[in-house]
């Protein structure tokens, strides 16, 4: 991890992973030694192809990984200066770490008014229907949805997803794929809520993503991830800027045009570290 | 045809069927919520109805006291059997887990038998009058009991599933456990829930079912009769037990009434739901109420 070294951290981590290994089943190691920070109020992305970890990262910190027998081998997570990797999900969700699960994986039989409530079961304060009001002042379209939450749009289902996640008031969110199967327009306007969110929520978020274009645009800072290992970091700038980033993730690179003589016939392969 | 014997069996239907209904929904709520088949499901009725008479006979309550005792000691050992005998039951095979449940039914009976004895025993009179009439119809007081007894426990279930944080996350467990635990349910508190609730509401059915009939082995039968109510209503749906129940019940009386008046077969009543479940697995595997792709064993 020689990048880890460099970079300028402008406040303290909420959230630090440090030099975590994930095995599955007792035998299939998936993450071999991934240490990220998430600084307190920004957006972090994380970004990698299929299969690089990036989900099972997110497991670790929330603590679902232990309901897919997965369990954190060696390393260590903190968040707010106290360890997390060895808690229940429940009582991760209670010390303010939120996940929205890739898929979206709403209670389909139940409303979306039911569905935000579930959001805030971990609270046992007065204000719930006060911020299932504020939910539907960010998601707007939701308030018109009376009906079963199964019969939403996968849009729709998105930002209920999201919403429920506001509802439990954390003090991070961790989104898994917010843009799969979404509309390039839908996609759009589901980052720019979570923007909009985090600026003025003041919640902190880590992003898990397919869609570097848009993660990247929406960090402060980004992690990329290869087979289990952070291969690359660095601010927003940074990573938009990196040859290997914008020929991996980005596509295409530059705006101009290319002759077929410039391209590449084979994919250039590349060793990280 | 004896039309005053048909009106009165068709309202003893529709008690028992109620009842049925209330057992049912106990069943469907811990197969639903736990993914357990409760063979044992009589047993909380044999065990409610023997703790409520315990506590008459000996302890010497009044009914209502005893009632409540009992109804106490059932949440307790819902709970308890939960984390004690199942819950390191979690993740093992469904054939395993239906084995326990099975065992624990024959487990006990046996220990009813052994504290309380073999022969049916009756409750101190509760009602001074024991029978009203409406409109020409001779009526136990007892079976009006436990008709508001089980519309009370219905109307109830319904708040509780609808509105109550509880019953919300005991939904969600259902529907996705690993969703439920992203909220921050615990699965755990949601399955001892289940079995507590269970126990409790069976354990009423079982006082309210002994105040007729007198507290003998028979009430762990309800807990088979059970079975054809829930499997036509459609093993995961609440209101399909309700439904199913209710049917089983008047279906039971009017195979009586009809065996009664012209076949001459005899023991129909006890018969006829089992010709119901056998019909309906042939035709409705799923029942009137069920989701299609509920797993079957």
């Amino acid at each position: 991890m020689s990048q880890n070294a460099v970079k300028i951290q402008p406040t303290s981590p909420i959230l630090s992973v440090n030099n975590i290994e994930v095995v599955y089943d007792e035998v299939i190691q998936v993450l071999r030694g991934v240490s990220l920070e998430v600084p307190e109020g920004e957006v972090v992305t994380l970004l990698g192809p299929n299969g690089a970890g990036k989900s099972t990262t997110l497991k670790a910190i929330s603590g679902l990984l232990k309901t897919e027998d997965g369990e954190v081998t060696r390393g260590d997570i903190t968040f707010m200066g106290e360890r997390i990797d060895k808690k229940n999900a429940e009582d991760v969700v209670r010390s303010g770490i939120f996940q929205v699960m890739e898929g979206r994986r709403i209670i389909e039989d139940m409303t979306s008014i039911e569905n935000l409530k579930l959001g805030a079961y971990t609270r046992n304060d007065k204000h719930i229907n006060q911020d299932i009001d504020m939910v539907f002042h960010y998601f707007p379209r939701l308030k018109e949805r009376t009906g079963l939450a199964g019969y939403l749009s996968g849009g729709e289902q998105q930002m209920l997803a999201i919403g429920r996640a506001l509802m439990a008031r954390p003090k991070m969110i961790c989104l898994d794929e917010p843009s799969m199967g979404l509309s390039p327009l839908l996609v759009k306007e589901v980052f720019a809520i979570i923007e909009k969110i985090n600026k003025e929520q003041g919640i902190t978020m880590l992003l898990v993503e397919q869609n570097a274009n848009y993660a990247l645009k929406a960090a402060n800072y980004g992690y990329i991830m290869e087979s289990g290992k952070i291969v690359l970091d660095g601010t927003q700038e940074q990573l938009l800027n990196n040859e290997d980033v914008k020929e991996f993730y980005l596509g295409g690179g530059n705006e101009e045009r290319k002759s077929f003589k410039n391209l590449k016939s084979y994919k250039r392969r590349k060793r990280w570290l | 045809m004896n039309l005053e014997l048909l009106i009165q069996l068709l309202v003893n239907g529709l008690v028992v069927g109620l009842l049925y209904g209330v057992i049912g929904m106990c069943f469907v709520l811990v197969y639903k919520s736990t993914q357990i088949v409760n063979f044992a499901q009589g047993e909380f009725l044999l065990i409610g109805a023997w703790v409520c008479w315990a506590a008459l006979i000996y302890l010497d309550l009044p009914f209502f006291a005893g009632f409540l005792l009992s109804l106490v000691f059932m949440a307790a050992f819902g709970v308890l059997l939960q984390m004690i005998v199942l819950r390191p039951m979690i993740g093992e095979p469904i054939i395993s887990v239906i084995m326990v449940t099975i065992g624990l039914s024959i487990f006990f009976q046996a220990l009813m038998k052994w504290i309380f004895g073999v022969s049916p025993q009756s409750y101190p009179q509760v009602f001074n009058t024991e029978t009203i009439t409406i409109m020409g119809l001779n009526i136990e007081v007892a079976y009006l009991m436990s008709m508001a007894i089980a519309l009370i426990i219905m109307v109830s279930f319904y708040f509780f599933f609808k509105h109550s944080k509880h019953g919300l996350a005991m939904r969600a467990t259902a529907f996705d456990q690993q969703v439920a635990q992203s909220l921050g349910i615990s699965v755990k508190q949601v399955f001892a829930m289940s079995w507590g609730i269970a126990a409790t509401v069976s354990g009423t059915a079982g006082v309210v079912i002994g105040m007729v009939n007198g507290v003998s082995d028979s009430l762990s039968v309800m807990g088979i009769k059970v079975f054809p109510a829930v499997i036509l209503g459609g093993l995961d749906s609440i209101v399909g037990a309700i439904v199913g129940g209710i049917i089983i019940g008047l279906l039971e009386n009017v195979a009586e009434f009809v065996d009664s008046q012209w076949l001459q077969i005899g023991n129909m009543y006890d018969i006829a739901p089992f010709y119901v479940l056998l019909i309906i697995l042939w035709f409705k595997p799923y029942g009137l109420f069920g989701t299609k792709d509920i797993e079957r064993i």
